[in-house]
């Protein structure tokens, strides 16, 4: 066989895109160039090794054809798309404590590396605690329900967009699905409320539902005002058409601060957090979960608070484009620099305000967010009709 | 949608809603100390609620029968970990009055000094569980902050942080030190400046008023034939204060304002507190120059007979969450024969129906804060 040397079997520097079956049409994608390389080294290797033991057989073949290389590929790339993201949220979650530590006059956390391994000795601790599933609850439910939450976070905060070759799927109703996702995760606690036969599960399932018809409504709103003024759903377009106009945090400040709390409501955090409201409900609809499933809830807390962050810097701060520069040579960090700083503003607006009461939250969903979403929807159609846009 | 298709009105009327009870407590964040509440809600409000105390009972005034007098002062410490200083003061004055004694003026200036040092740092201890249950931990975090100034002094004054064991029966149990006026003064007037950081994250968050303006109103009536006393009465319009109306110490050469509300809500239950925050930063003001003015040398303490006459006394005080009083009978030996504890707080507990009657369960510990849960008391 003339395939003895390791280097006739990874080709390293073989273009993915000409890949028959390469999946993003014909725009460059960098984690998926990334793991394609990874996956030319790893399967190269393997089918070599294969190929030095059984000479000529089919495997080693189809392990390096396009297909299968595409196929793996892809796997790998979801792995780098995960933990990219897992390693964003826990900077995050770092931030939280370490910054709120210090508006509240303390150190925050302090185990290792600037408290930093405090998320990974978190970690550890609930994934060692033991895993107790209360006897009288609806198992099935009570399981499915917080899968899909976790689920529906993770594959929220994996599909937002870190720059034009940093993404999983360039759909032109981008926005929107990123939308339609995030907004599943109150029916599923809803339905984990009533599983879990507890009060204030109860309690905290149905004011999950309370709080998302309060923010939902506006979030769209301010959510096609953006879209109309880029004229796209799709994230690159509404980027680049504030690249080449300006940020649209100056049309839409109204919006944009609206925007900013509606997420925060999304996101479920303080001033907003009435589904877990720990006063006077414990836990909220968390209450009955214990061990790695609560620590996975609370990640996939920080998850959606991410995501906010995100689509806030996505559709007011200009993505991942700075102004005057453009792309820039690493954009994904202008991009994540961006998020890092809407994710400050919500931990001083934690850090200095209460929580509100469920029936106030539905008060200023509709008398306040609704008519400001609204306002600012006529003020970006009197720049569209005047041509300023 | 002036047909609606489905008979709104006739389903709902139909539908069997079942009333809730839901327990909060022993163990729950809102519970400032083992005590529970059940509340009853319908929806998200609230139409009863039974407050269950007795947790924590330690059979303190039976205890007290077995102990002479001077050794029940450490245990009256233990009545409440937030406000040691008044209870040992209220014992102190309680066998004084049976022994018919009367105590240097310093000692009587010095425990005034030490009782509103204790209410100021019981009371941000209070305005730091508001924070928790109102969903800001800031405030929790700064409030503790400002009361471990207070709690320094406690240290200055007699080497303990919150179980004092500072008054005696006949006086105080040292002289304050050769600095302490300089001190306190230093502390209270920095409090003051502080206290506005906090107010501002208070006071002028609209949230945090929105969520205590206007909920659990109580008129005067109700807090009379209910019982409730200190900063919640006043609240609610009663203008009592022990410290004026029926002046014990030498509260009556002391020049201060009562603070009165009429609101009744308990954000006027809130301010209360808040003013009366200021209030005791004058009164430290005035006693400590009258402590300056009786010179180093002036007696604190005097001494007095172990053995208390028989006969019964009773004496109360402004303790910082209302008016506590103690009840002493004595035969004429050394250990009381019965020691009764008026707490303020099992009263003003058994309130919480009126309370929370009507409003939503997201304002039940908003409401229960102010009156400021402190276990140790109420149980005994």
């Amino acid at each position: 066989m003339a395939y003895s040397s390791i280097l006739n079997w990874i080709d390293f520097y073989q273009n993915p895109m000409s890949n028959a079956y390469y999946p993003f049409g014909d725009i460059y994608n960098l984690p998926f160039d990334i793991s394609y390389k990874l996956w030319e080294l790893i399967g190269g290797t393997i089918a070599w090794l294969i190929n030095l033991i059984f000479p000529g057989n089919p495997v080693s073949i189809w392990l390096m054809d396009d297909a299968a290389c595409t196929l793996f590929a892809l796997i790998i790339f979801m792995l780098i798309i995960f933990i990219v993201v897992f390693v964003c949220t826990l900077i995050s979650l770092w931030m939280e404590r370490k910054f709120l530590g210090r508006m509240m006059d303390r150190r925050g956390t302090m185990v290792g590396m600037k408290g930093f391994l405090q998320c990974v000795a978190d970690g550890l601790k609930t994934f060692m605690k033991e895993n107790t599933i209360p006897g009288k609850v609806d198992k099935m439910t009570y399981m499915w329900t917080v899968s899909l939450v976790i689920g529906v976070s993770v594959l929220v905060a994996c599909m937002v967009p870190l720059s034009d070759r940093w993404f999983v799927v360039n759909y032109d109703t981008g926005l929107l699905i990123i939308m339609a996702f995030f907004a599943l995760a109150p029916f599923f606690i809803l339905v984990s409320g009533w599983a879990q036969n507890n009060k204030y599960s109860l309690i905290g399932g149905m004011r999950a539902a309370e709080l998302m018809i309060s923010y939902e409504v506006p979030m769209l709103i301010m959510i096609g005002t953006t879209a109309l003024l880029a004229g796209s759903f799709n994230i690159g377009d509404i980027i680049d058409a504030q690249y080449e106009t300006v940020w649209y945090i100056v049309p839409q400040i109204i919006g944009c601060i609206t925007f900013f709390f509606a997420a925060t409501a999304e996101s479920e955090r303080l001033p907003f957090d009435i589904a877990e409201a720990e006063a006077e409900l414990v836990e909220g609809w968390q209450t009955e979960y214990a061990g790695m499933k609560w620590g996975l809830i609370m990640l996939a807390d920080y998850f959606r608070g991410y995501v906010a962050c995100a689509m806030f810097a996505i559709m007011y701060l200009g993505g991942w484009m700075l102004p005057g520069i453009g792309d820039g040579p690493i954009p994904e960090i202008v991009f994540l620099l961006k998020t890092w700083f809407v994710f400050f503003l919500m931990i001083l607006v934690r850090a200095a305000l209460a929580r509100v009461r469920p029936d106030q939250i539905l008060n200023i969903g509709w008398k306040v967010f609704m008519p400001l979403s609204v306002i600012n929807l006529a003020i970006v159609l009197l720049l569209k009709v005047g041509g300023v846009f | 949608m002036a047909d609606s298709l489905v008979p709104v009105k006739e389903i709902e009327e139909k539908m069997e809603t079942d009333k809730m009870w839901v327990i909060m407590g022993p163990q729950h964040p809102f519970s400032h100390g083992l005590w529970t509440l059940k509340v009853q809600i319908d929806g998200e409000i609230v139409t009863d609620a039974e407050p269950i105390v007795g947790y924590l009972h330690r059979g303190w005034e039976k205890e007290t029968e077995n102990r002479t007098y001077p050794k029940v002062i450490p245990m009256a410490d233990r009545l409440c970990y937030a406000a040691s200083m008044t209870y040992t003061h209220l014992y102190c004055m309680t066998v004084e009055k049976a022994l018919g004694i009367d105590i240097p003026e310093k000692a009587k200036y010095i425990r005034i000094v030490a009782d509103e040092v204790c209410r100021i740092q019981s009371h941000l201890m209070w305005l730091a569980a508001v924070g928790t249950d109102l969903g800001n931990l800031t405030v929790f975090l700064w409030a503790m902050r400002e009361r471990e100034f207070f709690l320094d002094l406690n240290v200055k004054l007699c080497g303990a942080r919150m179980t004092t064991n500072y008054p005696r029966i006949g006086g105080v149990r040292n002289d304050v030190t050769e600095l302490f006026d300089r001190d306190i003064l230093r502390t209270v007037d920095r409090f003051e400046k502080a206290m506005w950081d906090i107010i501002a994250l208070m006071d002028e968050s609209s949230i945090i008023v929105s969520r205590m303006k206007g909920v659990s109103y109580l008129t005067r009536e109700q807090v009379a034939n209910l019982g409730m006393t200190g900063p919640a009465m006043r609240g609610c319009g009663v203008d009592f204060d022990i410290r004026r109306d029926d002046p014990y110490d030498n509260y009556d050469k002391i020049d201060f304002e009562v603070p009165v509300l009429t609101e009744g809500d308990s954000y006027a239950r809130y301010m209360i507190r808040i003013e009366e925050m200021f209030q005791s930063c004058d009164i430290i003001r005035q006693a400590v120059a009258k402590v300056r003015a009786l010179g180093k040398n002036a007696p604190y303490r005097i001494k007095t007979p172990t053995k208390v006459p028989a006969g019964t006394s009773f004496c109360r005080l402004e303790d910082p969450r209302g008016e506590s009083l103690m009840y002493l009978v004595s035969d004429g030996s050394d250990k009381p024969y019965r020691l009764k504890v008026r707490s303020p707080i099992f009263v003003n507990v058994s309130t919480s129906k009126a309370m929370c009657q009507g409003c939503r369960i997201a304002d039940v510990p908003a409401i229960l804060a102010q009156i400021d849960m402190c276990l140790g008391e109420t149980d005994r």
